[in-house]
């Protein structure tokens, strides 16, 4: 085939056909854009403030590895002000993390960032070689689960960093709606699409600046800036669940390029017909959603994901407008039908979510409803009175593992864990 | 087959591909220019010699799925999406470099 010339630059040979709209772009152009459309995201999100410092969730891997090569480039381009940190967990996995660790070491000297590694030895006193030697390989993820988000959190603390920035990307994001989708968890559905969680009075927050960026564009950028990345597969069981949705995935991207950023788009669509009462979460426009992910188990607990919205002081404005003024907007008349009917006077819109009335009857099946409080336990954030991390690092120092959890709730785990999580702290309380 | 001449290629594989080829990153090969039929060879044909001959994995799903390379893994030919390129009938010149990337390892 005779070389095709660049769609921008009309000169050089397009070596990359973007997924989303069949492009065709030169590798120059491409890095560009690339990065010009994570600028876009930042700012049309108001994702950082200047003088932020930022804790960067860091693998090794193509996802945090770009992610800290994108943020380094635009924090310089753009002048954001932002003091950019590697944050690492070390899950205690020989043959795994420990090289990938060596990764992130090299990436600390290429970008000229601090590193901090926390372990989870020493945050649990439990490394997942151990945990595996006493539960097996079946379930596993879920403890590693539970204890990298908090890990990420408690690193960042130790920092005295307030907002944690992760790798994942529209994929990722894709994969997890329908995950939710199949399992039927729209309030959980509802959280995973919006790029931020948390906001400035919340320990830490949590966002991911790569949501929109498709895996096969990360994957190339890696390759023609030529980063240093790791790769290898975990050694215990990949999650069959998570692996069936991945695959589908990517067979719809194969058949339908743009399917990604679409199921990706109908999540955030569906996220805002899912009332806040289940949700726990506000629909703010403003990106920052004060509700918290409960122990953070979500990977994007927040509002709207919506890229390019406003953000601002109208919208306080607009919250206590709604507060008195309920169902107000023509897209919640379905939901409405499916609420008890002693739910009149709720607000599907903008309600700080700390300020929600207690003891209201629950939507739909039994949902726990998140508050934030801490843990009496370890004092970390939790919205039960002992978190997930402490409530499973008791099983596992009992010896009694067998905690009937859930295969295939690893990301971001289902609400029926967090029931049985809930008994399992009142039982052992 | 009316000749047995042969075509220089550098293949490899990144993203944990290496994994199923000996964890190997760069193969230098030298395959025949001409197929079975005496048609030139494509990429596609290189896929399937691959994956009978190199690869010692016998986990070929993991590369190649229902006669296709899996969905998720990028083939770049001389650094351009091999879909800018005619996919798999790609005929290969010599001394290409033919790089096979997957995305599905964790990030």
């Amino acid at each position: 085939m005779a070389p095709v010339p660049c769609a921008i630059c009309k000169t050089s040979r397009a070596l990359i056909i973007r997924p989303k709209n069949h492009q065709k772009l030169c590798k120059t152009c491409f890095i560009q854009v690339f990065e010009a459309e994570i600028h876009h995201t930042i700012t049309s999100t108001s994702l950082f403030s200047p003088g932020d410092r930022i804790a960067i969730g860091a693998s090794g891997g193509k996802d945090s590895t770009v992610l800290a090569s994108v943020l380094k480039t635009l924090n310089e381009r753009y002048n954001y002000g932002l003091e950019l940190v590697l944050l690492s967990i070390d899950e205690g996995i020989k043959g795994y993390r420990d090289d990938s660790l060596e990764t992130v070491k090299r990436n600390a000297v290429q970008y000229d960032m601090p590193l901090k590694i926390v372990g989870y030895d020493e945050l649990y006193g439990w490394t997942m070689d151990q945990v595996v030697e006493t539960i097996g390989k079946k379930g596993n993820c879920t403890y590693c689960g539970v204890f990298r988000r908090q890990a990420l959190d408690r690193g960042a603390k130790m920092l005295g960093i307030k907002h944690v920035v992760t790798g994942h990307n529209a994929d990722d994001v894709a994969e997890t709606i329908l995950m939710n989708l199949l399992r039927g968890d729209l309030p959980r559905l509802a959280r995973s699409t919006s790029i931020v969680t948390g906001d400035e009075t919340s320990d830490v927050r949590r966002s991911k600046p790569l949501k929109y960026a498709y895996e096969k564009e990360i994957v190339l950028y890696a390759h023609h800036k030529k980063l240093d990345y790791f790769t290898t597969e975990c050694i215990y069981s990949p999650e069959a669940f998570r692996g069936s949705a991945r695959s589908l995935i990517k067979n719809l991207e194969r058949v339908r390029p743009s399917a990604i950023l679409d199921v990706v788009r109908s999540g955030e669509d569906m996220a805002k017909l899912v009332p806040e009462e289940v949700t726990g979460v506000s629909h703010c426009k403003s990106q920052k959603v004060s509700l918290s992910s409960a122990d953070g188990e979500d990977e994007g607990a927040g509002g709207c994901g919506t890229n390019g919205r406003s953000s601002g002081g109208e919208m306080a404005d607009m919250e206590k407008n709604l507060q008195q003024n309920e169902d107000a907007v023509g897209r919640e008349v379905d939901v409405t039908l499916l609420m008890s009917s002693d739910t009149n006077g709720q607000k599907h819109n903008r309600i700080e979510a700390k300020g929600r009335k207690p003891g209201r009857q629950e939507v739909g099946k039994k949902l726990v409803r998140q508050k934030l409080g801490t843990c009496t336990r370890c004092g970390y954030m939790s919205s039960q009175e002992i978190c997930k991390a402490c409530t499973l690092l008791e099983g596992l120092n009992k010896n009694r593992p067998k905690m009937e959890i859930e295969i295939g709730v690893e990301e971001e785990e289902s609400s029926t864990l967090r029931r049985r999580m809930e008994g399992i702290a009142v039982a052992v309380g | 087959m009316d000749t047995h001449e042969t075509i220089p290629l550098i293949v490899e594989f990144t993203g944990g591909l290496e994994m199923l080829f000996s964890d190997q990153r760069k193969h230098t090969l030298q395959v025949p220019a001409k197929d079975d039929k005496g048609n030139a060879v494509t990429v596609g044909w290189l896929v399937h010699h691959l994956c009978e001959e190199v690869m010692k994995d016998t986990r070929k799903e993991l590369f190649v799925l229902d006669g296709h390379v899996r969905p998720g893994i990028l083939v770049l030919i001389n650094d351009a999406d091999w879909e800018l390129e005619g996919e798999a009938s790609y005929v290969l010149q010599p001394r290409d470099n033919v790089l096979f990337v997957s995305t599905l390892h964790g990030g």
